[in-house]
């Protein structure tokens, strides 16, 4: 536990991914196979079961700390985190033991089932024995969402660098299901082929917004360009004569996409496609909220299968006959995508496949054209994949960008402000913004970011001079500050006041030009739903 | 005795107000930080060595009249004196008595001894008005020469490595207490102009410091390496501090208790360094000071209001000041004028 404390605070004190590479590596160098795996695994999401509730944990703190129930929450709503929280009020220990991290999480793991006075006891018992950043580690391997500003990537390239293995097979081995409890890392990332889980997914590579001028990137002809679809991201796998349906996030939701079980027969053993999972009907991308409702749902009902019928639109080929083929160039696999659709479409009708179509441009004035027209197909903008691209991991730059469409946006009212949480607890930072609805202010949407330091200072100094109601943690102010909002869609929603809901909502600029008389209207948010 | 009103603290039967917020005739002034001392009073009145700073900041042509710790003098009847309060060097406490009620406002305060201020004295009073700052059971700040000492092993470090450390500590108090304690045979100390300004301030009235050189135009950057470099909050993210690249920063406050602070400010190293009172500091003074009234300023006011009440009984009432508590973010320190001057 002292070893993986010193990793964690050698993290946390640097910016700098270098040097978080080199913590990684000193750990790997000193910590045994059994630490290792927990380290790797926790670092990559893989959390073990919580066996105990944060209200358990409430209250053991409370009564441990000699404080009332009442300013734990308060306490809790500035820090934004629980076990930290609890870390900063437990009483200050003279006695200390040195655990190590498996036997920790054993044992942690080991508490499932048992009554509530045998996992009080254990808990309290390390509360008095653990301090700081130890005592820290310990309430976070409790509570989950271990984060530690180590992306996977970063695991990644360390456990490269350590083992000396090729990063794309590291991140392959690691990504999917294994139990950190039985596996040692080592063994893990020995292993010469992918059959002991058939149903493990290629890590995604994802691209970064395109931030220089575009005709900047040389000739278009070197360029696949294609639509970005507003979707789930997915990866399709059939291993074994059994399909596999992975999210982005790493989710397996097979389940979800009753219209791919077919494919598990139909596609060849060993195929991975890599694509965007949407709603089409004749041939048209429908909305994005129209499959959000469906996903949402536990059964799938027929109704639902009728006005959301699902299929994929296939961006890549990451494995062929069972070969990982990420190594060859975007162009080739893009020939052998083509192959196996136009093969497979042969034999089969009404595959709920569909190859994501070029678009042919032969100048980036063409290009910035086809850009604009994202919307009316309901897309999000436009993909950029340089032909000779070979498949990486994770977000890279310079041979994928994503270039999307201008955001919507609106002018709101500002007439709730709420503190903030962890990191900006001491700032009014969580915005309402309303619009007009005759001589009514409507609040519409929320949003957090967007604001530079010196903007949300100025923010919370003037709602701390202009509050008219406390209740809670909220404020209500005065409605004259005018703020642009970007947002990437609106949907209905009958929940809402003003009969809207804002996707990704962000604050783009601070319209100080403006007075509140000159916000947006809820009709003009309605007009942006018809249009769309 | 004493009200709140528009103008800020307000003692009727002595016409006079402690670190009013708006211009009036007479402020007694508790402290030089710019949200307790601020412009355009007719006249002032503070502790003899903080005045230098109060002529810098407010402008040399101030009426200010000033005394020393402990001596009392008389308003209209009111028996007025000022006590050490140990928030910076030169900070007091107002002691006020008429017809044997006492007040004590005590501005910022804090009980650890930094080893610049003139400690933190107990003032028995029947009121007391106390900031709130860091009012909540999680602030529990750490022993202060341990701090001093992480701070010198981290200067090693990266010394070590290669770079500069730079600290960003407000120039008035913050930055004297975290030079005093630096062991120079690490390396070389500069300053930002705006720190140097007051460090000079500080040693003309209070002692001596170790050599810090001032970055000016006659300094080249190219020449300051594995040096401490000790500047104001508002340096941060200029090109000024770029210039001392490759660095390492840190920030010295209370606020570096919680992590989500620090990683806000992208800072590679929090120092848990306040010249505020943490928890256990405020629960010892407000006890100690055996007032029953307890009235609550800046910080968590409402919440350590209400533990007051609830805990100890007191009539603990919460009041809306002006005052903003221990600055990170923003920038109490450094006038716009200021600014310009140091090319920031
Ligand atoms: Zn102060
Ligand atoms: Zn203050």
């Amino acid at each position: 536990m002292k070893a993986f404390s010193e990793l964690f605070t050698r993290i946390d004190q640097t910016t700098s991914t270098n040097e978080k590479i080199d913590a990684l590596v000193h750990y790997f160098s000193i910590a045994d196979d059994k630490d290792i795996a927990w380290c790797v695994a926790l670092l990559t999401h893989k959390r073990p079961k919580r066996t105990v509730r944060s209200g358990e944990l409430r209250d053991w703190s409370v009564e441990m700390s000699n404080i009332p129930q009442w300013l734990l929450e308060e306490s809790y709503h500035i820090v934004g985190d629980l076990a930290e929280t609890i870390t900063l009020l437990l009483p200050k220990n003279s006695l200390h033991n040195d655990y190590r991290l498996h036997s920790i999480i054993d044992a942690l793991i080991d508490l499932d089932g048992k009554d509530e006075a045998e996992r009080k006891a254990y808990i309290l018992n390390m509360w008095r024995q653990l301090n700081g950043t130890e005592l820290f580690v310990f309430n976070k391997l409790i509570t989950g969402g271990f984060r530690m500003g180590v992306s996977d990537k970063i695991v990644i390239k360390a456990l490269a660098k350590f083992y000396d293995i090729h990063e794309n097979i590291v991140a392959h081995r690691i990504i999917g299901k294994w139990d950190a409890r039985h596996t040692s890392v080592k063994e893990l990332l020995a292993q010469t082929d992918v059959n002991d889980d058939i149903s493990r997914p290629y890590p995604f590579y994802l691209a970064y917004a395109l931030d220089t001028p575009v005709d900047e990137l040389g000739a278009v002809s070197n360029w696949q360009i294609e639509r970005k679809y507003d979707g789930i991201r997915g990866q399709l796998i059939v291993r074994d004569n059994q399909l596999f349906v992975w999210s982005r996030g790493e989710d397996l939701m097979t389940d979800k996409f009753i219209e791919f079980h077919p494919l598990a027969d139909v596609l060849p053993n060993g195929t991975v496609i890599d694509g965007e999972i949407l709603p089409m009907k004749n041939g048209e991308v429908l909305p994005f909220h129209v499959m959000q409702t469906r996903i949402g749902r536990k059964n799938v009902t027929k109704k639902a299968l009728q006005e959301a019928p699902l299929m994929m639109i296939c961006y890549d080929l990451l494995e062929e006959n069972g070969e990982d083929i990420r190594e060859q160039p975007m162009q080739v696999r893009r020939k052998r995508l083509e192959t196996l659709l136009e093969e497979t479409g042969k034999l089969h009708n009404h595959l709920p496949l569909v190859l994501s179509p070029i678009v042919e441009c032969h100048s980036w004035v063409q290009v910035a054209d086809e850009r604009l027209r994202s919307r009316e197909l309901n897309c999000e903008g436009l993909m950029l994949k340089l032909k000779s691209s070979t498949y990486k991991t994770g977000r890279r730059r310079g041979e994928w960008w994503k270039w999307k469409v201008d955001p919507y946006s609106v002018d709101g009212v500002l007439i709730y402000a709420q503190r903030g949480h962890g990191r900006r607890a001491n700032l009014y930072t969580d915005f309402t913004f309303a619009v007009w609805d005759g001589e009514e202010l409507v609040p519409f949407t929320k949003a957090y970011s967007g604001l530079t330091d010196k903007e949300l200072l100025q923010v919370d100094a003037w709602i701390k001079k202009n509050t008219l109601d406390k209740f809670g943690p909220v404020r209500s102010v005065i409605p004259e500050l005018v703020f642009e909002l970007g947002f990437e869609g609106i949907n209905p929603s009958p929940r809402h006041k003003s009969g809207v809901a804002l996707r990704f909502p962000r604050i783009l600029r601070w319209r100080q030009d403006k007075t509140a008389k000159e916000a947006n209207t809820k009709d003009d948010l309605l007009e942006l739903l018809n249009v769309q | 005795m004493l009200s709140f009103d528009d103008n800020g603290i307000y003692c009727k039967q002595a016409n006079v107000y402690i670190d009013p917020w708006k211009p009036v005739d007479k402020a007694i002034i508790t402290h030089a930080h710019s949200d307790h001392a601020r412009w355009g009073m007719k006249h002032y009145l503070a502790v003899h060595n903080t005045i230098p700073v109060l002529r810098y900041r407010l402008g040399q042509d101030i009426s200010i009249q000033g005394v020393d710790y402990g001596e009392l003098f008389e308003m209209n009847g009111v028996r007025i004196s000022l006590h050490p309060a140990g928030h910076i060097w030169g900070s007091a406490q107002v002691r006020l008595e008429y017809k044997s009620e006492v007040w004590v406002v005590s501005g910022d305060y804090k009980l650890q001894n930094d080893h610049i201020s003139t400690p933190f004295e107990l003032v028995p009073c029947h009121h007391f008005i106390t900031e709130s700052t860091f009012g909540l059971p999680i602030y529990n700040f750490p022993d202060v020469d341990t701090v001093h000492d992480d701070i010198n092993a981290w200067w090693r470090q990266n010394k070590e490595e290669g770079k500069n450390s730079v600290i960003l500590a407000y120039a008035l108090g913050k930055a004297q207490r975290v030079i005093n304690k630096l062991d120079v045979s690490i390396g070389d100390i500069y300053t930002h102009g705006a720190v140097d300004n007051i460090n000079k301030l500080y040693e003309q009235q209070i002692g001596k410091l170790p050599l810090a050189k001032r970055i000016d135009a006659s300094i080249n950057t190219k020449d300051i390496q594995g040096a401490m470099i000790i500047a104001p909050p508002s340096a941060d993210n200029t090109p000024w501090l770029k210039k001392l690249s490759p660095y390492k920063l840190a920030i010295c406050s209370g606020w570096m208790q919680l992590r989500g602070a620090r990683r806000r400010r992208g800072a590679d190293r929090g120092f848990i360094m306040s010249d505020h009172c943490d928890w256990a500091q405020l629960n010892t003074a407000v006890k100690a000071t055996g007032a029953e009234n307890i009235y609550v300023t800046h910080g968590y006011k409402s919440i350590y209001a209400k533990w007051l009440q609830t805990e100890y009984g007191l009539n603990a009432t919460e009041v809306e000041t002006l005052y903003t508590g221990e600055q990170v973010e923003g920038e109490t320190d450094i006038t716009k004028e200021q600014q310009a001057d140091e090319g920031i």
